[in-house]
């Protein structure tokens, strides 16, 4: 850092602390380590500072400061980001929201909850239990990442085929703008007048606002959930499966599929008695009332056994259940245990799509020499695909993330698109001129600038600027590219 | 079935070459929302039929001036439906109107509004570029939520040219059950029942009577039948359709409609008139000629909004008041999309 650098970090240091408690601004190289990256820790930076205020009000008094001396703000909840959308900017300042983890408010008439953001996505439903409510959607990383970087990124869950994403289940948010301006939007009820702005601030990645406040709609639990397991041998005919339970008229609470890599990995981890030899997996979790749910697995089970199944086993209680789960919602760790490192992708396609892409990809995994594996939640067409690789090797970073990059392309090719619930970030922002033209990027860049004109807030994530568009675009278009 | 977005483009461009002015128009189902429309028509009506519709994906893509009627006679013929139950209107209603206005009927509490299941538009900006946003798959978070943005801008952000919408298998049984209730105990019942795993779809209160409506696995429906009580309400499909048509007697006054959106469980409303009680609790149409702030005051009360639905004046705000900071935000954004203001001048705010 120059001279020139290390005075202004001192001097807005110095006034940070005038009010907000000195221990919480932190300037110090060791104690900023941890910040420097989101869940996607290949992409590193060290903030100037990184602030932990404890009111709105402090929040309020860093955007004014921050917007007056034109210093890039960055908001971060519990950094289990995976598109680096949380990672500092090497002249700005981190806001942490950690501090503000109290739920305000439960309302059980009203099935609502009042939460700040800092407050942790399963402390919601965990809080709502005893009115026999929850918060619907839930994301994998629910223990630790915060309902504030959740409307940042629109999180989904395996359960959101039936209940939704975040859009779905918040009624309202208070925000910060860029000046520091307190801004209600939403309310109590279902909807407000006027174009939707909280659809709008939902997945805006911390680029337009810092929410301060959020107000969720708590669902009450269902009475019963089975999940049936299902194996395959062919990957195609499990995804003509997840078609055939929806053409039959059934919206199940969770379906996700794995592939072969995919449940060996699960099944050396979890034990949790997964068939080793299929090829793909499927588990279909019903919920509802108790005759519902009976109903609907009988019918599961005939249609998984109709539509080629090789192997079917149903859940007879919670234990068994959490079981048949634990392989899928421990598939990041356990393909973690089975290579130095991975790289979790995010694309969506129209399920249809699915033998074909799951195809060529093994066609690149070949092609770059890495090892692929997939969990997908099947109901809503939305791909992890995990790239496994070594980082200690040169190189071979570089080389995962140019087959993540044709993965992603290949996803919006055929008419899916390059996040389904991750985000842009930085980490896709080379994928966006892929699936938007530079006259769209434009009407982004215009919303972004309605709301912070000089752009201080999340700098260079989620839309590219049209100039580098266009040096990506002349990259792609280069013989050696195209051959991959 | 025919596609003249190129036309409608064309009509964009000319109006801001001669800075004309333009009032959208769809099946003209809805001109008594907002403020009173000015401006040259643009007739969207034209633009219509689905372009595609995949049963096993539950996606629909339709062209903005399609009528609801038509997608829902499609979509029935495979056991689906638009799950956000929207007006039809006489069957004048069209898919891009119906977005514009951010209309849903009464299963909304439970299925999704129409901003819910939208997973992405075509659009044409105030520039007359034709732009695409979000797409054909449940789940996108790339970019800005373009789509659901003009959930309610009634048109004031451009030309929705198409829609893509998730859509739901139909429920294998519905019934609905009535009980008598004065309206302080329906809004506790319905919120109550609200709160419980059961199949509810849709709670309403009119003229001292409570309406549940269950519907889902038919063993489901029959058994919450057998628990909660009350007598089945006979022909209940009509009375659900009438409702979400806005076509009950109630509907039927001279007396001006506001519609309240507010917190379910909010206590009835000190305010002299008729009532009636929809989407549990959340949305209340009042008829009645109490003032305007007052009106607001009792909304902002029980955490919502109310807003003039249909009579009185058309040519003053209809729209509740907005923040100071929300305003801006709102007026920035529009000049974001439309920035000579062509698109349905003062339809929403006579400010905007
Ligand atoms: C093991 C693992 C599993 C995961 N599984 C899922 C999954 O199933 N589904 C899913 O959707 N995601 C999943 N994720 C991704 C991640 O957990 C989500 O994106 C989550 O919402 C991030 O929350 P966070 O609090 O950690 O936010 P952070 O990572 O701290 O921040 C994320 C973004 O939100 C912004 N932000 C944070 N707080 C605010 C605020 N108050 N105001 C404005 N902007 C803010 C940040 O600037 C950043 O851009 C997973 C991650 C991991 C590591």
């Amino acid at each position: 850092m120059s001279n020139l650098n290390n005075a202004r970090k001192a001097q807005l240091a110095e006034r940070f602390r005038r009010f907000i408690d000195p221990e919480y601004v932190i300037s110090d190289d060791e104690t900023l380590r941890p910040y420097e990256c989101d869940g996607l820790s290949m992409y590193c930076e060290r903030p100037m500072l990184v602030v932990l205020p404890e009111t709105v009000e402090q929040v309020q008094e860093v955007l004014r400061i921050c917007h007056r001396e034109q210093v890039p703000v960055v908001a971060r909840g519990a950094g289990t980001g995976l598109c680096a959308g949380a990672m500092p900017h090497a002249e700005g300042v981190v806001l942490s929201l950690a501090k503000f983890n109290r739920i305000l408010e439960i309302d059980p008439l009203a099935r609502s909850a009042r939460v700040q953001p800092g407050v942790r996505n399963l402390a919601i439903s965990e809080a709502a239990a005893e009115f026999g409510l929850y918060y619907g959607p839930d994301p994998s990383s629910q223990i630790a990442c915060t309902i504030g970087g959740n409307v940042a990124e629109n999180s989904g869950g395996v359960h959101c085929l039936k209940y939704g994403l975040t859009v779905h289940n918040i009624l309202s948010v208070e925000m910060l703008t860029v000046e520091g301006e307190r801004v209600q939007i939403g309310g109590e009820g279902l909807d407000s007048v006027g174009m939707d702005l909280l659809a709008l601030m939902t997945g805006s990645e911390g680029l337009l606002g810092i929410v301060t406040e959020v107000r969720v709609k708590l669902l009450p639990t269902p009475e019963r959930a089975r999940v049936v397991m299902a194996g395959f041998d062919n990957v195609q005919t499990a995804g003509d499966a997840v078609g055939g339970i929806i053409a039959a008229g059934i919206i199940p609470g969770g379906l996700e599929m794995m592939d072969t890599h995919a449940i060996q990995a699960a099944e050396d981890f979890a034990r949790a008695g997964y068939p080793r030899d299929a090829r793909a997996l499927l588990l279909c979790e019903v919920d509802g009332t108790a005759e519902e749910v009976q109903e609907h697995i009988e019918t599961v089970e005939t249609l998984f056994g109709q539509l080629g199944a090789t192997s079917v086993r149903t859940s007879h209680d919670e234990a068994e259940r959490a079981l048949l789960w634990k392989g899928r919602k421990s598939a990041f760790p356990a393909v973690g245990r089975i290579s130095p490192d991975y790289y979790c992708m995010d694309g969506t396609i129209p399920r249809g799509q699915l033998a074909h892409v799951l195809t060529e990809m093994e066609r690149m995994s070949e092609h770059y020499g890495l090892r692929v594996a997939n969990v997908f939640h099947a109901g809503d067409g939305n791909l992890h695909p995990l790239i496994l690789f070594d980082a200690n090797v040169p190189g071979e970073f570089e080389k995962t993330e140019e087959f993540g990059a044709r993965i992603l392309e290949l996803c919006v090719e055929v008419g899916g698109c390059i996040t389904g619930e991750h985000g842009v970030g930085i980490e896709k922002i080379r994928q966006m001129p892929v699936q938007f033209n530079d006259q769209e990027l434009s009407q982004f860049h215009a919303i972004k600038a309605a709301f912070d004109p000089q752009g201080t807030l999340n700098p260079g994530k989620g839309v590219p600027t049209l100039r580098r568009c266009q040096e990506y675009r002349s990259i792609e278009s280069t013989p050696e590219a195209v051959g991959a | 079935m025919s596609d003249i977005s190129k036309q409608l483009q064309e009509q964009i461009l000319q109006a801001r070459q001669s800075g004309t002015k333009l009032d959208i128009r769809g099946g003209g189902s809805k001109r008594f929302m907002g403020r009173e429309a000015i401006g040259r028509p643009l007739e969207v009506g034209r633009h219509r039929g689905i372009v595609s519709y995949e049963p096993v994906e539950l996606v629909l893509t339709a062209r903005a001036g399609t009528p609801l009627e038509e997608i829902s006679a499609v979509l029935d013929e495979h056991g689906q439906m638009l799950s956000f139950e929207p007006p039809l209107y006489s069957g004048r209603a069209t898919l891009g109107g119906t977005l514009a206005c951010n209309q849903s009927g009464p299963g909304r509490p439970w299925w999704g509004s129409v901003r819910d299941q939208v997973l992405g538009i075509r659009l044409i900006n105030g520039l007359g570029d034709e732009l695409r946003f979000g797409g054909q798959v449940m789940k996108n978070v790339a970019g800005y939520d373009v789509s659901r943005l003009q959930a309610g801008a009634m048109g004031t952000l451009g030309l929705i040219t198409e829609v893509s919408l998730k859509v739901l298998p139909k429920p294998a049984e519905t019934l609905t059950l009535v009980t008598e209730a004065g309206m302080a105990e329906a809004v506790q019942l319905m919120n109550a029942r609200a709160g419980e795993p059961k199949p509810l779809s849709a709670a309403c209160w009119l003229d001292g009577r409570l309406y549940l409506r269950l519907s889902g696995a038919r063993t489901a429906v029959d058994a919450t039948v057998r628990q909660w009580g009350g007598e089945l309400l006979a022909d209940d499909q009509a009375f659900w359709q009438a409702l979400r048509d806005q076509r009950l007697d109630f509907f039927e006054s001279e007396a001006p409609l506001w519609r309240f959106s507010i917190r379910s469980s909010a206590e009835p409303l000190p305010l002299d008139g008729d009532w009636l009680i929809d989407w549990g609790g959340a949305q209340r149409w009042y008829r009645g000629d109490a003032d305007r702030e007052r009106i607001e005051q009792l909304a902002a009360a029980a955490g919502g909004q109310a807003t003039l639905f249909r009579g009185g004046d058309r040519l003053g705000e209809v729209m509740p008041a907005q923040a100071p900071a929300l305003k801006l935000i709102q007026q920035r954004l529009k000049k974001a999309f439309d920035p000579d203001g062509l698109f349905n001048p003062g339809r929403l705010y006579s400010w905007m």
